[in-house]
């Protein structure tokens, strides 16, 4: 689709607020509606409008795969980290009270940080399956299921 | 809804089809921000309606958009089973109490404490974030590792053949080769 200039122009004009409103979503899920897990759909939203209008190749000069599967990785060890750091500072698994001079204060802490965790993993985990699913050849499915 | 559901069952393009479930999920949506479940509302547009069409449209490109219409056989007894279930599911509701009761026994486990609790304990103005991430943070744990593990088991089956540079391997060697040395050759790198 890389041919269809108002595509081209209108999606480039999109993209930067999908990701800013993704970020907005993201940190202002304490106040508001939304949290980790919408952010992260909808910042691999705006990432997957740009592979479906540059082609996969070109989103993955942006975020090579390697790199999406290392914050997929992170996102999950952020979560459990702050489990660890709640042991490690004297109470129970993903206990967030210590993590800061006053109870309140470890709770938001806590909670930014794990929704932070969660809306990598999210946003990685979207952009890996449709890369994956979007880089396969069509030719390559039919030869593994044209012995049926 | 409704319609939309029929529309769904009838239409044999599955490009309409995908649409259709991008509609369903959005009115779902709507449905939510009526009962004032924002939060909800919010993840089923960005996944129900987004996401999940997307991917069901990058299936699309790998597959066929025409449906291949199966021969109908036993039709009597699919609908005896359908119509059954769907009794037993109704009368099921039967014993529910009804949408917006103060008593239901769902407001007064542990939610009274959540509600009167969440700006002393937690001190977030959005309860569902605070029971979300705090009161209930083993289950959004669960949840992330799920999804991690979606990812992860997609890679393990699929993963192999997203590297461009391998096109001329495919392209280079015969047919019959293709299938194992060559993804092995694929993930090793």
């Amino acid at each position: 689709m890389r041919q269809k200039i108002i595509l081209r122009v209108i999606s480039k004009f999109l993209i930067p607020y999908i990701l800013l409103f993704a970020l907005y979503v993201q940190w202002h899920g304490d106040f508001g509606p939304g949290g980790g897990f919408q952010a992260g759909v909808i910042f691999a939203a705006g990432f997957i409008l740009y592979a479906i209008i540059f082609g996969v190749a070109t989103a993955r000069e942006v975020l090579s795969a390697t790199t999406t599967r290392f914050l997929l990785v992170i996102g999950v060890l952020l979560y459990s980290g702050v489990g660890v750091a709640g042991i490690l500072l004297g109470g129970n698994y993903l206990d967030y009270n210590v993590l800061a001079d006053t109870p309140i204060g470890g709770q938001h802490v806590g909670i930014i940080l794990v929704e932070f965790g969660v809306g990598i993993t999210v946003a990685a985990s979207v952009i890996t399956i449709f890369c994956t699913f979007a880089g396969r050849r069509p030719e390559e499915h039919e030869e593994e299921y044209g012995e049926n | 809804m409704v319609i939309v559901a029929i529309a769904i069952a009838r239409i044999h393009d599955l490009f309409a089809v995908v649409m259709l479930t991008g509609i369903f999920s959005l009115l779902g949506a709507a449905a939510y921000v009526v009962m004032d479940a924002v939060d909800v509302a919010f993840t089923e547009a960005a996944v129900g309606a987004g996401a999940s069409t997307v991917l069901m449209l990058g299936t699309l490109a790998l597959t066929t958009s025409k449906e291949r219409p199966a021969p109908a056989k036993n039709v009597i007894s699919a609908l005896i089973v359908v119509v059954l279930t769907g009794v037993v599911l109704i009368y099921g509701t039967l014993d529910m109490p009804i949408y917006g009761d103060l008593m239901a026994p769902i407001h007064h486990h542990v939610a009274d404490h959540y509600l009167g609790g969440s700006s002393a304990e937690v001190g977030l103005p959005n309860v569902v974030t605070s029971v979300l991430a705090s009161y209930r943070s083993y289950d959004t744990l669960g949840e992330t590792f799920v999804i991690f593990t979606a990812a992860a088991g997609v890679l393990a089956i699929l993963g192999q053949s997203r590297l461009p540079r391998r096109q001329h391997d495919y392209e280079d060697s015969e047919k019959g080769m293709v299938s194992s040395p060559e993804k092995s050759k694929g993930s090793s790198t």
